[in-house]
């Protein structure tokens, strides 16, 4: 089936086998690897994406469903040849290690603290229950994302 | 440069490509014309094959071939590499298929090869196995017994071997005599190592120059090449393997698993590159786990609180085959830390390493020494119920008092160096834990249940010297190499055997080269993974590889510098007893304005224009270092819950962690892999735990089941440090990989018991699930 | 992990979509419930009718009570003013289904048509009286929710069926909280409980029970209902209302191996309790 995507402000034109999943389109079609996939079940979260803004798990969405729409992945988050600000937290306050999880957790933050910057510990740790980590112990990802959303509100 | 960049956090090395996708983990890998692999795979844990009928998979849309155990000629099974001696160790065949007979739910019994990944599992669905259902065991315990079903015919019993440390006799006398005797049956769960990125393999061949590279998901990928080169037949020189970026692996990625096997062996076959891609589902079936005991466990003491012995019955179940280093695990790891950091001299353990119809289990963070402690802590504190005393207390008045240069415990090992009550006093100070017991006693006044649990550790890592590993029965070295390679424009290229998978090696190393030579770290880059680039290595497990490693770079980087020194004595045309060094700089003494940076030095060493009589061109030393001994990181870990009893639920509040590994290269790493660890190992007692059904399926088979933790089941972590150089490293320090997930199963689990005394409850098996820790509570009130 | 092949088309309209859809059809809106079940080859349907872009299917009006449209989506139905004020209950349930991006995504059609006994939104609507409407190649026809949800993943539904559409009654009167212990690995209710009162003074005019989580499927508790009414909410009568919650759903009981149906049971009264503090409080 025939489908039009823009992603990562890229337009893109490509025939699909309707049962593809959005990540596997990412990743096999346009070699956009930086979306991960670590479980079968919508869980983990390493496969998070904004598709028109809004975060999405995009292990859980056929390619045809993303047809005409909007797709920011990780490697199109940064802007101007500069990290974005969550990419610079995770950096500087150590919030990954293997990095596996680390594409999905960024998207998945970025998009948080936009739409409630401010957020607080609590709601931070909260909201990342759609996102596992395995080797930080979400410590240092927490303190990366209270840095943004404490910028983010302050500014 | 005035900093030190040896202590100091800098930001990681590795991070760039990370945060921004860029990097490339296995599966991100594409070669043109690659085969995907399928695997068919039992649906039983335990049956004969009857027949497979592979013809329909075979006519579909995309498949070049199918394949059964019958038809992989030329491939050998896959080898056991910790052979332990004195146990009469059986290792049964572990062929890359299964042939004849499953051993668990999940044994591969065909391989499907397709132009593309959807197609081969349509294929893999469509090959038809007529399986004969045979009756499995999954407990270890059960599967040593009478009667129990026989997986191997070769392993008469199920015992695939019988280990023993210490003297039986000696161990009766002492426990005959003392005071007070506890005992508890512990059951260490099995647990999912789940590392987030699954495993992955692809291979390709080139038969005209018979060379085989093999891109795989592995922490050792020079013993992954030794095990390759064995299990085809194709010479070691021949075989090129690859861990690129690496999503994790803790310990679940040492060993050498068919399906490596099975990718290698068809693209020999079919002469096209073949991948394989585990999804989580298959990666909690086929994916090694850890852990899986039966204990049961004695402690015995005196009524005024000195600990006398510690001895165990030790069931550690297998799984359906001997995984790569399984026997080693709840063996020569396990047992040899029946001491922990306290003064008691008796020690004894049984370990019978038994075949059951689960998934193999191998080596997981910590491997066997998160098992000893948790029995050992375990039965401190049972022992501090029975005689009324304060378990912070008892441990207070056994901990060996600080020593520097080397400390034998009854298990033979020598403790390179520790000041266990330092961390102790310091983590008991940072929870207030006297201040804690009142404001328990205050809050069960008001129907609210508190408890604290405390944990002194001790552990041993860096694994070397090599010398013991062969007297334990691995197969292998347990040394590492590294070279310090200078570019002629003063770039390094630091190339190391060991393969780090998010640990944050490239920085941690880099900080020692730059430390010892006066590089700048961003002009230092450690290469590693690839077995043709690097110098052999034995990998990465065993919180080794900044200490092994570490010690090989200060070393090659040392021999570096002092042929720095002489060159630049020899450019600056002065004495070299006269040349001093200062942050990368060398100068003649009372000629400060004279001087020859490391840059300088490293250019006019390639150009090897003006060399010193005698010394060869080039900038660059290789060291192999093999540990004098093990490392002993140390410390104390303290929890604080709260259970609601109506529910059963556990809301862990504080967790505060001493710990002490000589000085810390990065304090930012460092707290990384405590934090980690910590999670990892509150994990196993909160939340954790495979659980298979009675015919020996895998009931939690994904993330819905499983529990992995998550941000909200956590506090921020409150660290301390201690500083206790190891006497016999060349920097001092210890390794801190596994310290968090081996001191932290017990704290949680004694914070929870010790809230939950009040209502008499007295064990739970882990994980501690709000059902358990509610029926619990309903038990002990009926 | 991948699904099986199938026929995939796209749908203009509800009349477009009933007549697309064959035996062996789905319908698929946000897929959140259907794709995770077909990745795991739990589920094989031979053809897929995507009514996401029907846009009759989507929105939220407010008429008195409230109709949502089937493919609107839990994070839409949870940020609604409309809903928080007239069904705050289903806000706070839609809010606790999955995580964020399952929010954006699934939808409130589609999970109810998956039936899972031990997602969120199901509970609230059978406490508050919702109806489920249907279209069908015979006409429309309407079911109360507490019909609607037959047995483990199985609904009233007949095949081609595609549900349009849920009503609410009116329920800004009430003092209502939907109260959740979620399972710590898949985060779906152990059990989850909503109360709707209607409040008179100090005494319970009525109340709306129901649980899920520890049952096959939500379940309407009406024991639990009278022994609030005509209450002060007193200990006596929320604890009698906790003891009649678990006889409420004791021929309905679920569990799994780590929290077993007895453990349910028991706690179905716990978060009833939690339920009332909460819509009280």
């Amino acid at each position: 089936m025939q489908i039009s995507m823009t992603v990562n402000g890229v337009g893109h034109e490509a025939d699909v086998d309707p049962r593809t999943l959005l990540v596997h389109f990412l990743r096999e079609a346009l070699d956009l690897t930086g979306t991960k996939i670590g479980c079968d079940t919508s869980q983990c979260g390493a496969c998070t994406v904004h598709l028109n803004g809004k975060v999405l798990k995009s292990c859980t969405l056929l390619a045809v469903q993303a047809d005409g729409c909007e797709v920011t992945t990780i490697e199109g988050l940064a802007e101007g040849g500069e990290h974005h600000p969550m990419q610079t937290a995770f950096w500087e306050n150590h919030g990954l290690q293997c990095g596996y999880c680390t594409p999905g957790m960024i998207m998945a933050s970025a998009a948080f603290v936009r739409d409630n910057p401010g957020a607080s510990e609590a709601e931070i740790r909260h909201y990342l229950e759609g996102n596992i980590c395995r080797c930080t112990g979400y410590h240092n990802i927490v303190k990366a994302v209270k840095q943004v959303a404490d910028a983010a509100a302050g500014a | 440069m005035t900093t030190r960049i040896f202590g100091s956090g800098i930001k990681r090395r590795e991070d760039p490509r990370l945060i921004t996708g860029e990097a490339r983990y296995t599966d991100d890998i594409k070669l043109p014309g690659v085969l995907h692999m399928a695997v068919v795979r039992s649906p039983y844990a335990h049956a004969n094959i009857v027949s497979i009928d592979s013809s329909a998979a075979e006519a579909m849309d995309g498949v070049v071939a199918v394949y059964t155990g019958d038809d992989i000629e030329g491939l050998a099974g896959l080898p056991t590499a910790w052979l332990i001696p004195d146990s009469d160790l059986k290792t049964p065949e572990h062929p890359a298929l299964a042939k004849g007979k499953v051993r668990y739910v999940g044994d591969g019994v065909a391989i499907v090869l397709a132009d593309d990944r959807y197609r081969a599992q349509d294929a893999a669905d469509a090959v038809v196995v007529d399986y004969e259902e045979l009756p499995a065991v999954i407990d270890p315990e059960e599967a040593a017994g009478e009667g129990a079903p026989l997986i191997h015919d070769d392993v008469e019993g199920n015992i695939a071997f019988r280990w023993v440390m210490g003297d039986r006799d000696a161990s009766d006398a002492v426990f005959n005599g003392a005071d007070v005797v506890v005992s508890e049956r512990i059951l260490q769960q099995r647990l999912l190592p789940t590392a987030m990125e699954p495993r992955a393999a692809m291979a390709q061949y080139n038969g005209a120059t018979q060379e085989l590279t093999l891109w795989c998901t592995s922490q050792n990928p020079h013993i992954h090449r030794f095990i390759i080169s064995a299990v085809t037949g194709l010479n070691e020189n021949k075989v090129r393997v690859i861990a690129p970026e690496v999503g994790g692996g803790f310990g679940s990625k040492i060993p050498c698993y068919p399906d490596e096997a099975l990718v290698s062996w068809a693209a020999m076959k079919l002469g096209v590159p073949v991948k394989w891609t585990e999804t989580r589902s298959e990666n909690y079936l086929i994916t090694i786990h850890g852990r899986d005991h039966v204990q049961h466990v004695e402690m015995a003491a005196s009524n005024d609180g000195k600990l006398l012995g510690v001895r165990a019955t030790v069931y550690a179940g297998m799984g359906g085959y001997l995984s790569t280093a399984a026997p080693g695990i709840p063996t020569i790891l396990h047992g040899l830390l029946y001491v922990g950091p306290y003064t008691m001299d008796s020690v004894f353990c049984e370990s019978i390493g038994v075949m059951t119809n689960g998934t193999p289990t191998d080596a997981y963070r910590g491997a066997g020494r998160p098992e000893a402690t948790f029995l050992l802590e375990r039965m401190v504190d049972n022992v501090a119920r029975a005689i009324d005393m304060d378990p912070a207390e008892l441990r207070r008045k056994n901990l060996i008092p600080a020593f520097e240069d080397g400390y034998e415990v009854a298990t033979t090992l020598i403790y390179d160096s520790g000041d266990y009550p330092t961390a102790f006093e310091k983590a008991l100070g940072m929870a207030g834990y006297d201040d804690f017991r009142q404001a328990q006693a205050d809050a069960l006044a008001e129907g609210r249940y508190l408890g604290i649990g405390v944990t002194a550790y001790t552990e041993m890592c860096g694994l070397g010297p090599s010398q013991v590993a062969g007297a334990v029965g691995f197969q292998g070295g347990l040394w590492e190499s590294a070279t310090v390679r200078v570019t002629p424009t003063g770039k390094v290229q630091a190339l190391i055997g060991a393969s780090p998978h998010g640990q944050g090696s490239e920085t941690t190393l880099a900080q020692i080269i730059s430390e010892e030579l006066g590089f700048p770290v961003e002009d230092i880059e450690v290469v590693h993974g690839d077995t043709t680039e690097t110098p052999m290595g034995w990998g990465t497990y065993g919180s080794r590889t900044t200490p092994v490693t570490g010690a090989a770079l200060a070393h090659a980087s040392r021999k570096l510098k002092e042929k720095a020194r002489v060159l630049a004595a020899h450019l600056m045309e002065a004495n070299v007893d006269d040349i001093e060094y200062a942050d990368g700089s060398f100068s003649v003494k009372g000629s400060p304005d004279q001087a020859q940076s490391i840059q300088d030095v490293a250019l006019m060493a390639h150009l090897a224009w003006n060399m010193p009589e005698g010394m060869d061109p080039g900038f660059e030393e290789s060291q192999f270092y093999d540990p004098p001994n093990f490392v002993y990181p140390f410390g104390t870990h303290i929890a604080i819950v709260e259970v609601d009893a109506d529910t059963g639920e556990i809301e862990l509040q504080r967790y505060i962690a001493v710990d002490d590994c000589g000085p810390q290269i990065n304090p930012e790493i460092v707290a990384g892999q405590i934090h980690g660890g910590v999670v990892q190992g509150a994990a196993q007692a909160l939340c954790e735990g495979a659980i298979y059904s009675d015919d020996g399926q895998l009931l939690t088979g994904s993330m819905m089941d499983y529990c992995m933790p998550k941000a909200d089941m956590f506090p921020n972590f409150e660290l301390g440090e201690t500083v206790t150089p190891s006497p016999h490293h060349p920097v001092g320090v210890k390794g801190v990989g596994e310290t968090g997930t081996i001191a932290s199963t017990p704290t949680v689990y004694n914070a929870v018991l010790d809230a939950l005394a009040p209502l008499g409850v007295k064990q739970i098996d882990m994980p501690l699930t709000s059902a358990k820790v509610w029926g619990a509570i309903q038990s002990a009130r009926s | 992990m991948w699904p099986n092949k199938f026929d995939y088309a796209r749908a203009g309209s509800v009349d477009e979509a009933l007549g697309l859809i064959g035996d062996e059809g789905k319908f698929l809106a946000g897929g959140h419930s259907l794709l995770p079940v077909m990745k795991l080859r739990l589920a094989a349907p031979e053809q897929l009718v995507d009514i996401g872009g029907i846009d009759s299917l989507r929105g939220i009006s407010a008429n008195g009570g409230l109709t949502i449209g089937a493919t609107t989506t839990h994070a839409e139905i949870a940020d609604s003013s409309d809903v928080q004020a007239i069904c705050s209950a289903l806000a706070s349930a839609c809010g606790q289904v999955g995580d964020q991006a399952v929010r954006n995504f699934g939808t409130i059609g589609g999970n109810i048509a998956h039936a899972d006994p031990a997602s969120d939104p199901p509970t609230v609507l059978v406490a508050c009286g919702a109806t489920v409407n249907i279209q069908g190649a015979d006409g429309a026809r309407s079911v109360g929710a507490e019909d609607f949800f037959a047995d483990l993943f199985e609904t009233a539904l007949d095949d081609g069926e595609l549900i349009t559409s849920v009503s609410l009654p009116d329920l800004s009167d009430h003092q209502m909280a939907y109260a959740k212990f979620p399972h710590p690995a898949s985060r779906y209710a152990i059990v989850g409980v909503c109360v709707a009162l209607k409040m008179d003074g100090g005494t319970c005019e009525h109340a709306h029970v129901a649980v899920g989580g520890a049952t096959v499927k939500a379940v309407k508790c009406r024991g639990a209902e009278a022994a609030l009414a005509g209450s002060t909410l007193d200990d006596a009568a929320v604890g009698a209302a906790a003891e009649a919650v678990k006889a409420d759903i004791a021929d309905w009981l679920a569990g799994d191996i780590a929290y077993p149906e007895t453990y349910r049971q028991q706690m179905a009264g716990v978060f009833l309790k939690r339920a009332i503090a909460a819509a009280t409080g």
